[in-house]
């Protein structure tokens, strides 16, 4: 609390007490966010400009853009750049399908509507360890529920260890993905539908409009706007975790699940390579950049209003 | 929305079987660890999970043996001193935010959006060199100044959307009352969004409890959370699934209850601003 650093408004501090208050009131949660997010920040990229390995601690000598040349004649970053687009262009889909689905038929009268809401939303409040450790164990070769199933119904002739197997890994995690964030996009969604005014299908209704006409020319429009807050705050999301695949995979077999926030902390944390590490933070970071201005641009419009 | 009644036959088909199907997809994988969890060990492999002959004994022994109890305390910690930090630096921040007019506010505001778009893994490289540094690492203090990266900005933007959603004729009306901002801030302002901040504490949290990638770096032998807990069982428990299982919805547990007590408050706090922008 900042009690002390506000001037008392007196009847002649007050002009000058007025001017400085709403700063003052903001300076604690400004301050601490300077030192303990941008402070960093700017650390990484000048790190990111240095041959730095964190085992030999008096070596930290200025290389310049070595390291982001390094990082585009790396073929494992090409790799993980394509696996986080694959990630991203299936997941954020896949999420934003099945959570219109689920916000659809949450939108509809049946009895028990509320308990089907709030069970709807228990995935996103797990933690990732959690979920990697519980798919996990349905992805097992030998006793997991996935071979059970697929076998029982005879999709599949013998067990697949999903997770061992280059060709199957990252569509596994990408599963486990779109069930651990279509919650999020049911509850969003379901959001925007309530906000749609009954009257609009009242008057659709009367003029004849089928049920996919008002979808179509109604619902859709009327949900457009927080569809693609959604999307941008999911995309966001999705490329930035990477703790469920670290758990379930740690990025192999071999680079098959690498992505490259992955890549990036595999590099710092396993070989210590903190200059290198930092680079392709960097990059990664200046990629999302391009999703996270679009999403400014809108939310600003609306801050400014 | 629908205006007709369907009949009831046309909605079971239309409605609730699908619903049903949906929420066994989301439900299953949580209740299949469930089962696992409390299926004795030499049955899990020759007869599956399954709910007859259900034992506790799983928990016992992480309990015993894993001594899952020091993990679970010093998640306890790393939450709640999250939520205390994240709580007490975002209140006159927001209220600053929701009441006055003034330059660079719309620049200061993007800041705290701004911040919770950016990679962690930008920020988890040097703030590990800056806890060495410290010398804090392997406290409990480093990871409630790592969550609370997350935190602060989080809260602000909470805080700030519910304190807009009370008159600023309040306010007036305390100050004409010889209240000063502040103690009408105190007075009238905290009280009336306790609700808000009670759930956004909740989420927070529930953010901190359930974050692990931090936990990892910036702990160790002496902190380590209930998160880092459950992935070193993966590694050393390798095929005991009744003890990771049981030690999995350890885990989970406070953050779930948790948040179905407050997610009626809570989605309607995140989905506000998204409805409007």
């Amino acid at each position: 609390m900042t009690d002390t650093t506000v001037p008392d408004a007196g009847p002649t501090g007050r002009p000058l007490g007025r001017r400085v208050l709403p700063y003052a009131m903001l300076s604690p949660a400004v301050l601490v966010t300077l030192a303990i997010v941008f402070f960093p920040m700017v650390q990484t990229a000048w790190m990111s400009l240095h041959d730095y390995v964190l085992f030999r601690p008096n070596h930290f000598e200025f290389v310049g853009l070595d390291n982001f040349r390094k990082a585009l004649a790396d073929e494992v970053f090409w790799i993980s750049l394509r696996h986080t687009a694959i990630w991203i262009g299936i997941t954020i889909p896949a999420q934003v399908l099945l959570g219109l689905a689920t916000a659809l038929l949450l939108n509809q009268d049946f009895p028990w509507r509320p308990l089907a809401r709030a069970l709807i939303i228990i995935p996103w409040a797990l933690p990732s360890v959690v979920i990697a450790l519980m798919w996990v164990w349905i992805y097992d070769s030998n006793y997991g529920l996935m071979n059970d199933f697929l076998l029982r119904l005879g999709l599949i002739e013998q067990a697949v260890p999903w997770l061992a197997r280059p060709d199957t890994a990252l569509g596994a995690i990408i599963l486990t993905l779109t069930w651990q964030g279509f919650p999020f996009f049911a509850v969003m969604i379901l959001a925007g539908l309530q906000s749609i005014p009954r009257s609009y299908y009242e008057a659709a209704a009367i003029d004849g409009a089928s049920t996919w006409r008002q979808f179509w020319h109604i619902t859709l429009p009327g949900i457009s706007g927080v569809l693609v807050t959604a999307i941008l705050l999911r995309m966001i999301w999705v490329a930035n975790s990477f703790d469920v695949i670290f758990v379930m995979t740690g990025g192999g077999p071999g680079y098959s699940t690498y992505t490259l926030p992955l890549y990036a902390f595999v590099k710092s944390r396993t070989n210590l390579d903190f200059g290198y590490g930092s680079a392709l933070a960097v990059l990664f970071t200046l990629l999302l950049m391009v999703v996270v201005l679009v999403y400014l641009r809108r939310t600003g419009k609306a801050v400014s209003r | 929305m629908r205006l007709r009644k369907l009949p009831l036959w046309r909605r079971i088909l239309t409605v609730d079987l699908p619903m049903l199907t949906i929420l066994a997809f989301t439900l299953g994988p949580y209740a299949w660890m469930f089962l696992t969890s409390v299926t004795p060990e030499a049955r899990l492999f020759t007869e599956g999970p399954s709910i007859l002959g259900a034992t506790f004994e799983n928990y016992a022994r992480l309990f015993r043996t894993v001594g899952f109890g020091r993990n679970l305390l010093d998640s306890l910690i790393v939450a709640g001193g999250t939520v205390v930090v994240g709580l007490s630096l975002s209140i006159t921040a927001a209220y600053s935010f929701s009441r006055f007019e003034f330059r660079a506010k719309r620049l200061l505001m993007m800041q705290f959006l701004l911040i919770n778009m950016f990679p962690l893994v930008l920020l988890i490289l040097p703030l590990f060199v800056l806890m060495r540094v410290l010398g804090l690492l392997d406290t409990h203090a480093a990871l409630i100044i790592a969550n609370s990266t997350i935190a602060i900005p989080f809260s602000v933007w909470m805080m700030v959307s519910y304190m807009n959603g009370i008159p600023r004729s309040l306010d007036e009306a305390a100050m004409t009352d010889g209240c000063t901002r502040l103690g009408a801030l105190r007075r009238v302002i905290l009280p009336l969004c306790a609700p808000g901040i009670v759930a956004t504490g909740i989420y927070i949290f529930i953010t901190a409890w359930n974050e692990y990638l931090y936990a990892l770096t910036l702990g160790g032998r002496n902190v380590r959370t209930i998160t880092v807990a459950v992935q070193t069982l993966i590694g050393e428990y390798e095929v005991q699934w009744g003890l990771l299982t049981a030690g999995g919805i350890i885990g989970a547990m406070p953050a779930t209850v948790l948040f179905l007590l407050v997610q009626k408050r809570l989605i309607s706090g995140l989905t506000q601003g998204a409805v409007k922008g």
